[in-house]
């Protein structure tokens, strides 16, 4: 039986507690958007500044040519010049090198007679992302200084014209802002909503709810729409920075993309009663939701690492993550432009989860009035 | 002293008292350590390609073959039409798409050299720039191939063939990786997701530790006693700093023979910084907990302070990726310093002496912390 | 040192609503104390001042002879607190709260162990003391928060409205508790509702709106007021002041 009174009292009374609260308030409307612009100036997975040391036995003009180019490289910079590959290993240990070039005594002697000559390249790959990236530069340096070298000419070539499509300059904030947008809707949402529910049931005030003419529903209801609110105005302040400050392209409909990040939202709200439905404290209900979710979130949601590179079971794993479909639509939306047509079954994984957690959190709470 | 050792007693009791609590404080983050191990990875497995051959001759198949046969692409598709390849990318279901077009192998013959299209889908820039580089390399080793060989076919090459002339001067660069030979992103990751479980299962436990007892009232009862304030906040970090330490400590276990990450350096230099570490970690949980009148309150400083640790620790992204500033404030960031020395002594066996940096400025950060934390403490109210 | 607690032109201010308003009062050594006074008139805020636990906007006061805002630590070793809102570790057991504030407090081994069983002794909770104190009922939960507050052998000690909530038997028991520690020659300095309990006081005051609106033994206020009981008293102090819309700050 639908009471439309009771339910709007109680939806009064949680809106006062979160407009009463304005420190939790502040945070809640500004915190989301800080995080936006700072992680979004901050995150970068491209390599630059890279630092390289020389060993050089016996330096001449061959070698000199060689490290004048890197010098001269606005990619590298040269840390150190060293007589034995003995002394490299200090540097990467302290983590003041990248990569080491050994060349061998007498290059250009050999170079000038024509006999083959060998560098070797030492990478830190302890980073094996940034370490191979950082070997492939160097590589790329001294195959121009070959060619440069050789007057030969190297037969055919199959020219690769290479089109970054949706993301053309590589942008590492392209990637991350729709991540970072489905980060804090986490927090405002599942957090907030799981917070504020075991408040209620460690003070004793939600079983004066629950014996009250209102559903367990309605209760639930009551408890989410504020929260829903709140997380509408984090969505639309998030993607203004993105857009304001990133630049990053809106290529699709901005209308599905506030319908889909609603549609997370509300997954993340249901999350929160269902983390409150079934733990016992205050704290536990906290410590639960944010300890449990808070690393799966951003590793295993593709925000920041690939989900094709995750090995197959995990990425099963994955499956369950709502952050994972959400960053899926909102980056086909933002960066390809994509439609619903292209989005709609990563948009009905949303709507299952969404029902799946509700029907549990309900069925936890009915089951505590019995 | 003697107050301290009762305080102490006290939070051991409850702790122990809360079964809730000590599985999240042990089996959450190593729980966690072990599903996520292989979770931070940028490697690059096989890219689905969606191939648009427009030529259809000996050449142009050579292309797809030779990309598919290094592992690094699977010809996910083929058809003529690029427009259906586009909406197969737009779509999600192909990462590249190759397109060779008409006379490929007549102007590859004619000409020595010819032009094949590669459309990246690089949301992901990183995967991106990877797969690029793959196949350029790929298509690069073909030519050279295509140079001195048969056309597959009948037909005869008539370009220059690729062998050392005389006066040309060759040089071979040989490529070696230090510490990760093998490129095993867990490695490089596990040592770094330890740190962040422990560290976020111990922050939030100190962050809810006072506001705790603000909120219950028995804050108030110690106050009226003769408690000094720094013999509280030591009661109160030694208890959860210990069992972070063994949690650490636990981890460290799993990571060695569950998840195979060597341990190159010394097992000392490890505790030292996990110790002195932990004492700057756990104190700014307490230090969030005297700032709090509620654990709601705690809790969002906790979240915000976490997450930005985490995501400007370097353990996901380079340090040094980030622009100037962003790299200042990681000195301020315990996380950052001590993942990398837990990266620098287990895969590189770097030693005290190579970490003076680190070590420095992780005593630095915990001191300031712990007299944040006990300044903050106040027991009157003003 | 005659005087257990002194107090001048004590006041609170919380912004712009002043809790405690300049008040002064002296109370003798070994005396019982009651502090009376409507939900919100000040008394909590005035015994949180007294205890150190908030500080004053201004005035001054002593307790045991310290001054309670430059000798805060001297003064909190002389006395015992017992706040309106049950105060006591509910995951601890009766016997570990009790060593916990005796070990706070400095006594030895020896002295816990002997007082703890002679507390639970007179406590009639000898075979309950490995008992969670959150299983207590709520009577047994306030007399053992009295106790613990009394562990140390105080100078002084504050009870904030130690008998809100309790059956009439439980009140009689506690009182008798009260004049036991007074005949020991603490100083009692409580707050109340009960006006029953009020006569049980050696002097009384009755605060109004941040002020001591009467202050005597119970038998001059009622002579001063020409009252038959102190219940009257009080409703007729308070109902002029219409304490009942001031907001917040209970007792």
């Amino acid at each position: 039986m639908m009471r439309p009174g009771a339910m709007r009292a109680f939806m009064v009374k949680e809106i006062r507690h979160i407009l009463r609260d304005r420190q939790t308030l502040t945070i809640l409307l500004l915190l989301p958007l800080a995080m936006v612009v700072l992680f979004g100036y901050a995150l970068r997975s491209d390599v630059k500044d890279v630092r390289i040391a020389f060993v050089d036995p016996m330096p001449d003009d061959a070698t000199g040519a060689i490290r004048n180019r890197f010098a001269g490289s606005a990619r590298f910079q040269v840390v150190d010049v060293v007589p034995t590959v003995a002394a490299v290993e200090p540097l990467f240990r302290r983590g003041a090198a990248d990569v080491a070039l050994v060349f061998e005594p007498d290059l250009a002697g050999r170079l000038s007679r024509g006999s083959p000559a060998q560098l070797l390249l030492i990478g830190d790959v302890s980073d094996p992302n940034t370490g191979t990236t950082i070997q492939a530069y160097a590589s790329a340096i001294l195959a121009d200084y070959q060619r440069d070298l050789s007057t030969a000419r190297s037969g055919m070539r199959i020219e690769m014209r290479t089109r970054m499509r949706y993301n053309p300059t590589l942008e590492s904030v392209n990637l991350f802002v729709p991540g970072l947008i489905a980060l804090v809707l986490t927090l405002v949402s599942a957090l907030m909503t799981a917070i504020s529910l075991s408040k209620e049931k460690e003070r004793g005030t939600l079983e004066v709810l629950l014996v009250s003419p209102l559903r367990p529903w309605q209760i639930i209801l009551g408890k989410v729409l504020p929260y829903l609110l709140l997380a509408f105005v984090n969505v639309v302040t998030a993607l203004l920075a993105a857009w304001a400050v990133f630049q990053v392209p809106f290529r699709g409909s901005l209308a599905l993309l506030l319908v889909a990040s609603m549609l997370y939202s509300m997954v993340s709200l249901a999350l929160g009663v269902l983390v409150a439905a079934i733990t016992t404290s205050q704290r536990a209900a906290m410590i639960g939701a944010m300890a449990g979710t808070m690393l799966p979130n951003e590793l295993l949601s593709g925000m920041i690492f690939p989900i094709a590179s995750l090995p197959d079971w995990l990425q099963w794993v994955t499956i369950v993550i709502p952050a994972r479909w959400y960053i899926v639509i909102s980056r086909g939306i933002m960066l390809k432009g994509a439609g619903i047509e292209h989005l709609w079954s990563e948009m009905l994984v949303l709507v299952a989860m969404l029902a799946g957690f509700l029907l549990l959190a309900v069925r936890s709470f009915s089951s505590r009035l019995d | 002293m003697r107050t301290l050792r009762f305080l102490i007693h006290k939070e051991f009791l409850q702790i122990f008292r809360d079964r809730m609590l000590l599985g999240m404080l042990f089996i959450m983050p190593l729980a966690q350590l072990l599903l996520l191990a292989n979770a931070a990875t940028f490697e690059v497995r096989s890219a689905r390609m969606y191939v648009v051959d427009q030529d259809g001759s000996p050449a142009s198949r050579g292309v797809v073959d030779r990309l598919t046969a290094s592992g690094r692409f699977i010809n996910s598709a083929s058809s003529a039409s690029i427009a259906l390849a586009n909406e197969a990318m737009l779509g999600g279901a192909t990462d590249v798409i190759l397109v060779v077009p008409r006379h490929f192998e007549r102007d590859l013959v004619r000409d020595q050299h010819a032009p094949v299209q590669f459309i990246v889908n690089a949301e992901d820039g990183g995967a991106a720039g990877v797969m690029q580089s793959y196949a350029s390399r790929i298509l690069a080793g073909y030519a050279a191939e295509l140079s001195i060989k048969e056309l597959p076919g009948n037909m005869m090459i008539t370009g220059a063939p690729d062998v050392p002339v005389a006066g040309r001067a060759t040089i071979d660069v040989r490529r070696r990786g230090w510490y990760n030979p093998d490129l095993d992103y867990a490695d490089y990751m596990v040592p770094g997701i330890l740190v962040i479980v422990v560290t976020v299962v111990g922050t939030l436990l100190t962050a809810m530790n006072i506001v705790r007892e603000k909120e219950a009232g028995t804050l108030d009862q110690l106050n009226v006693t003769p408690i000094k304030r720094s013999t509280f906040i030591a009661a109160k970090l030694i208890p959860l700093w210990s069992l972070a330490l063994l949690d650490f400590a636990l981890g460290l276990l799993l990571a060695y023979f569950v998840l195979g990450v060597p341990i190159r350096g010394s097992l000392l230099v490890v505790f030292l910084g996990g110790a002195i570490y932990l004492v700057g970690a756990l104190g700014i949980g307490l230090w969030i907990s005297s700032i709090s009148e509620t654990q709601q309150q705690a809790m969002f400083v906790s979240f915000s302070i976490l997450m930005t640790y985490l995501l400007m620790s370097g353990l996901f992204t380079p340090l040094r990726a980030m622009p100037e500033w962003a790299q200042w404030l990681a000195e301020a960031n315990p996380l950052a310093h001590f993942t990398n020395l837990m990266r620098a002594v287990l895969l590189k066996g770097a030693g005290l002496r190579d970490l003076m940096h680190q070590f420095v400025m992780l005593t630095v950060i915990g001191l300031v912390v712990l007299t944040l934390a006990v300044r903050q403490y106040s027991k009157r109210t003003e | 040192m005659s005087n257990a607690i002194e107090v001048q032109e004590l006041t609170r201010k919380f912004g712009s609503f002043t809790a405690v308003n300049a008040i002064t009062f002296t109370v003798g050594s070994g005396e019982v104390f009651g502090f009376l006074g409507a939900n919100g008139a000040g008394k909590t805020t005035a015994i949180r001042m007294l205890t150190g636990l908030l500080a004053p906007t201004s005035g001054e006061a002593q307790v045991a002879g310290f001054d309670v805002f430059t000798q805060a630590e001297e003064v909190k070793r002389k006395i015992g607190y017992m706040s309106q809102r049950f105060s006591l570790y509910g995951d601890l057991t009766v016997r570990e709260n009790i060593a916990l504030y005796g070990g706070i407090y400095g006594l030895d081994d020896g002295e816990i162990r002997e007082r703890s069983e002679a507390m639970l002794g007179h406590l009639g909770l000898r075979d309950s003391g490995d008992d969670l104190v959150a299983s207590l009922p709520l009577g047994w939960k306030q007399k053992l928060a009295f106790s613990v507050a009394l562990v140390h052998q105080p100078a002084v000690v504050f009870l904030d409205e130690p008998t809100g909530g309790v059956d009439p038997v439980t009140r009689r028991q506690f009182w008798e508790m009260i004049y036991a520690a007074a005949a020991d020659g603490t100083t009692v300095f409580v707050t109340t509702h009960y006006m029953d309990e009020a006569e049980y006081c050696d002097r009384v005051s009755i605060m109004v709106d941040g002020r001591i609106g009467a202050m005597g033994t119970p038998a001059e206020l009622k002579a001063e007021f020409k009252v038959g009981t102190l219940d009257e008293l009080f409703v007729r102090l308070a109902r002029p002041a219409g304490n009942a819309t001031v907001a917040g700050g209970g007792g």
